[in-house]
């Protein structure tokens, strides 16, 4: 169902449509179509994205009430984390090295800068699991202070998207594998990439909330 | 994630495809918008007349507590004692009662059957698409949703029984498992329950905003859509924003029920004089949290539910007013500025939930404000649908009655919260009866009245039969007649201090002489109980048996009454029509006609109008 | 099929505005037996002006229902917009809503000011199922607390080694309020969520576990009430019930010390 969609000409563009034809599918005959402002696929990706935001503003706003409280005793965030930090950084470059190959009429190029892309979320999966261990070893639990619950929890969810993030890109691997993608345009490499990139995007808020702010 | 994608347009093509597709497909895992509509709203339905159930229990116990119950004894062996012959309920299964009937009522009922029923049936027809957005993914948000009711049910049968901290679920009586025994599992099926439920809304929620954005057919500018789908988008933008939050305090909740964390835990909890030491003995397992926290984020998405409880049932309302008063909507610009005032303040008035709690007074002052402020929207609303009726040749069909008792129940339930918004007052009124006369008036009222009103005037489209009329007026009747009788008179004990959610009023001396209120009361509940018993009969008799309906039986304006009752599959068997003027053409001297469609040209008279007037004033 | 319907609902408009004036000004509140007479004011303000709302929607929603019936001959006003008259209701709507948040603001600024120096400390210390009174005795300290003492015989966790507990009064469900002297209660909670509430004196407060929150007011007339807990705290929730004596102020010391010795 999807491919046949990604193959579809880029997003309509914000031009009402159903005028100039912008749905080639419209229903039939070129009267009547739907008002298409954004491409349905990437509107909805991005209200997901901006309700998953609010889920983190709720935490951040326990958070901040949570640090007011007189036991607060600060973690010190293990060193593994910088590391991390910068995995992941990289897997969003080399994503964006994936695309650029698909804009440049290089699809078969896509494949290789992907699979360094998933490997290198696997590894931060792995890094921030280690990281857990590091922790643990030191004594600090779950339930040892809340800041470390806080960062229990945060990280945690986070991985768990990541994961998410994962599943859907061996999925997008199989189909740049089979060069399912249409050079020249980058829709479902896109959608993923956005979501790729808010998972960066967050971690790296969320290490800035628990240990620098 | 990729295949939400999915081309509505091409289900017309498929369209002959689909007729021959498995029962299975076609009716239990359909992707069709209609047939979800239907499933989400009959589930509703069912949970509704659990909840209803427990609102019965709930009844005879406020009104002879101490009696003895033979028959439920036997009905319900958990929740009576039944040692010595006596058939008295527990107290831990009145919190039980009170809890799930809460919340089932709120999410599984009045957010369902409204938002997620006639969301997903009315959308695309008023929008003129062939489907929502994502199919598939709003299929799942069914069966995700369902999940969520087998879950919130099931809770009933494990270990101490279903949750019973209040539908709030207030730590921490809701996450210490000594505090009360559905604290036990219970709580944490509560949990899960909410968990997939708000999952499901959010899929929803995607797929209304989505729909509503994208989808629209040509000529729909925002300024000519009915006020049902103005209400669904703004409801599915909150549901979006607010439901979150209580994922997140829901998640923080588990972790500290069950792995020992401090979120909401403060130090120093000692259960019936035991303190709640760590595991060192010596210091306390729980240590600075907050429960006003809690109170916070479950709020932040409280307040905002409660509008989207509401806000559809405004949408049906005014649109079932205009049809049958065949008579234009007055004030659209203002009603839809006044929808969206109230969805916009519903995100900083939580506070007044919390005027006691011992939250900072400055804080309450601010949402004293907040809150006083929505009165003014609301006040529109009213007194634009009174402007409506006034020189309207009103037509008193069962969905009119509704309609009109829609606007009776708004202003009843809407008055008593200017009493409640002042902080002051508040401290005598707060977790009263008053309290709930006033939400089960404006926002349970107004919720269920606006569905069965969508449901007798939808009816076509959903089956393409007609409701029985003399039936619909009947139920509703025997309804609006109780409805009042039951809740009405939760302000005048609420004002004289009858408690909330409280096993045994006559425990207290000043709540002694209130019991005969509260027969009176229960009496009218059981009565507009048994009356739903119609209502369902109805239902089923004309969803199968019904008079055939035609495309357009209420000669309505909107573009759901373009196609055939039911319509088929991709809603249009030929082209999606075009819109071209707004949704409440009615009585317009200018016509021979009584009413002119959406989808109807211009004339060449309007035509002219138009173009003197210019570009920017096009919605008339 | 006849104006029957339309008569039936402006009919039943009407007997539910009858009906609701008519039980809406009886004197439902409990007697007031402490100074603050505010509220009561401010309840009875919101009953006149909304009931006038009420009133007047109501009988114009019940006459447009059975005056403007289709008679299947002539057609609606085509009357749908009307600016200066949406905008007066508007306004006039805010206005009063101005009015009333100017008197709330006030009044909750009044109800939550300081306490009189002179005020009267008492304790309450909500537990499932009681509430726990603690006077602070002739120091005028109350001792200091450790809820890890706590235990049966120490519900609220005194520790007896602070001098100020040696004085310190702890009563079980009774509070003995002395009247016309102002008294600083703190409201706190040992486990759940309890409210303070005593009906009689319009004063409610959350007492919550972690957190001490003071409310003052004062007693205005001698006699016996009740306490109750407002928020559902568990199963015995509707038993947790105490009782509030108000005494002259010559007798409280008296009656306080007999309450303390039983």
């Amino acid at each position: 169902m999807s491919t046949e969609v990604l193959r579809k000409p880029s997003r309509p563009g914000p031009h009402r449509g159903g005028e100039g034809g912008g749905e080639p599918g419209g229903d039939g005959n070129g009267r009547g179509g739907p008002e298409v402002f954004f491409d349905p696929g990437r509107f909805g990706l991005w209200l997901f994205l901006a309700t998953l935001s609010m889920m983190f503003v709720g935490f951040t706003s326990a958070y901040m009430v949570r640090r007011l409280a007189p036991d607060w005793t600060p973690l010190r965030p293990p060193g593994l984390l910088w590391i991390n930090t910068a995995v992941l950084l990289l897997s969003s470059a080399t994503l964006e090295a994936a695309r650029r190959r698909l804009r440049g009429w290089n699809p078969a190029g896509v494949s290789p800068w992907l699979t360094a892309t998933g490997a290198l979320g696997a590894l931060f999966v792995a890094g921030q699991l280690a990281a857990w261990r590091v922790l643990a070893a030191r004594g600090y639990f779950l339930s040892g202070s809340p800041h470390n619950s806080f960062f229990y929890m945060l990280s945690g969810i986070h991985g768990l998207h990541l994961l998410v993030g994962l599943v859907w890109f061996a999925v997008v691997l199989v189909k740049a594998r089979r060069l399912a993608y249409t050079p020249g345009e980058a829709d479902g490499l896109g959608m993923f990439a956005t979501y790729w990139h808010f998972l960066t995007g967050l971690w790296i808020y969320l290490l800035l909330l628990l240990f620098v702010l | 994630m990729t295949d939400m994608a999915h081309a509505p347009e091409a289900h017309a093509a498929e369209a002959h495809a689909h007729a021959e597709e498995a029962f299975i497909w076609k009716y239990v895992f359909s992707k069709n918008h209609r047939v979800i509509g239907i499933q989400y709203y009959v589930t509703a339905m069912v949970m509704a007349l659990v909840a209803g159930l427990l609102a019965m229990l709930i009844r005879l116990q406020l009104a002879w507590p101490q009696r003895d119950w033979g028959v439920l004894a036997k009905l319900f062996p958990m929740g009576y004692d039944v040692g010595g012959g006596f058939g008295v309920m527990r107290p831990e299964f009145y919190a039980m009662l009170f809890t799930m009937h809460g919340t089932i009522m709120v999410f599984f009922v009045l957010s369902t059957a409204p938002v997620s029923g006639f969301g997903n049936i009315l959308i695309p027809l008023q929008a003129g698409a062939r489907d929502m957005a994502f199919p598939f993914l709003n299929g799942l948000s069914y069966w995700t949703f369902f999940v969520g009711c087998v879950v919130i049910l099931s809770s009933f049968f494990v270990g101490a029984g279903a949750a019973a901290g209040g539908w709030t679920a207030y730590p921490p009586l809701s996450a210490l498992k000594g505090a009360v025994p559905g604290s036990e599992t219970g709580q944490t099926f509560w949990i899960i329950g909410m968990v997939f439920f708000i999952a499901s809304f959010t899929m929803g929620g995607l797929n209304f905003v989505t729909t509503i954005i994208n989808l629209r057919t040509k000529g729909l500018t925002p300024l000519r859509m009915p006020m049902t789908l103005w209400a669904m988008f703004l409801v599915a933008v909150l549901g979006l924003l607010a439901f979150p939050a209580l994922v997140a305090a829901c998640l923080m909740l588990i972790f500290d029920r069950h792995f020992g964390t401090s979120f909401f835990l403060p130090t120093g909890l000692v259960l019936n004089n035991v303190p709640l030491l760590g595991p060192d003995g010596k210091t306390f397992l729980h240590q600075g949290g907050s429960p006003l926290l809690w109170q916070h984020l479950f709020w932040f998405l409280g307040h905002p539910e409660v509008y989207i409880l509401m806000l559809p049932a405004l949408g049906f309302t005014s649109d079932i007013l205009v049809t049958f008063a065949r008579k234009p909507l007055f004030g659209y610009k203002s009603m839809v500025g006044a929808l969206w005032a109230i969805a916009g303040l519903s995100f900083i008035v939580w506070g007044h939930h919390m005027f006691v709690s011992g939250m900072n007074p400055y804080l309450g002052m601010a949402f004293a404000v907040g809150t006083i402020l929505i009165a003014v929207p609301s006040a529109v609303k009213v007194f634009n649908w009174l402007a409506t009726l006034r020189g309207a040749r009103i037509r008193f069909n069962t969905p009119m009655l509704w309609a009109v008792g829609v606007v009776s129940l708004f202003i009843s339930g809407g008055l008593s919260g200017v009493w409640l918004a002042q902080s002051a007052p508040d401290i005598q009124l707060h977790d009263t009866m008053f309290v709930a006369a006033h939400f089960h008036l404006i926002m349970a009222g107004a919720a269920l009245f606006g569905v069965f009103g969508a449901t007798s005037y939808w009816f076509p489209k959903m089956f393409g039969r007609m409701m029985n009329d003399t039936l619909g007026k009947a139920h509703f009747w025997f309804t609006f007649v109780t409805y009042y009788g039951t809740f009405f008179p939760m302000h005048y004990i609420g004002i004289a201090g009858h408690l909330r959610r409280i096993y045994d009023p006559y425990q207290y001396e000043f709540l002694k002489p209130l019991q005969p209120i509260n027969q009176l009361i229960t009496i009218s509940a059981l009565i507009l109980g048994s009356s739903q018993i119609l209502f369902f009969v109805n239902f089923f008799w004309s969803a199968f048996a019904g008079k055939k309906a035609t495309e357009n039986p209420w000669q309505a304006n909107g573009l759901e009454w373009t196609t055939a009752s039911p319509p088929p599959h991709g809603n249009w068997p030929g082209p999606i029509p075009e819109v071209h003027r707004w949704p409440y053409e009615y009585a317009n001297p200018d016509f021979p006609k009584d009413h002119v469609m959406q989808h109807e040209p211009l004339t060449a008279a309007e035509m002219e109008v138009k173009a003197a007037e210019g570009p920017s004033r096009h919605e008339h | 099929m006849g104006r029957l319907q339309g008569l039936l609902f402006a009919l039943a408009t009407v007997a539910l505005v009858v009906l609701a004036t008519f039980y809406f000004t009886r004197p439902w509140l409990p007697p007031l037996k402490s100074d603050r007479i505010a509220i009561d004011h401010a309840i009875w303000l919101s009953l006149v002006v909304t009931g006038a709302v009420f009133i007047l929607t109501n009988l114009l929603l019940a006459y447009f229902s059975w005056r403007y019936q289709d008679d299947g001959r002539t057609r609606a006003a085509y009357w749908h917009h009307n600016p200066r008259l949406e905008w007066s209701w508007t306004l006039v709507t805010a206005l009063i809503m101005c009015t009333f948040l100017f008197k709330a603001l006030n009044l909750w600024a009044a109800v939550n000011a300081e306490p009189p120096a002179d005020a009267m400390l008492i304790e309450v210390t909500g537990q499932q199922f009681a509430w726990n009174v603690r006077y602070p005795g002739p120091d005028g300290m109350l001792g200091r607390t450790d809820h890890l003492l706590a235990s049966q015989e120490n519900p609220i966790g005194l520790d007896k080694s602070d001098p100020h507990a040696a004085d310190d009064v702890l009563l079980l469900n009774q509070l003995y309020l002395p009247q016309d002297r102002a008294v600083r209660v703190q409201v706190r909670s040992m486990d759940v969520i309890h409210s303070f509430f005593l009906p009689n004196f319009r004063v409610k407060q959350d007492a919550l576990p972690g957190m001490t929150v003071q409310i003052w007011f004062t007693p205005k007339e001698t006699g016996d009430f009740e306490i109750a807990c407002a928020e559902h705290c568990g199963l015995g929730h509707y038993r947790m019930r105490g009782q509030v004596h108000v005494v002259p102020v010559a007798q409280f010391d008296k009656a306080l010390a007999d309450a303390a010795v039983q």
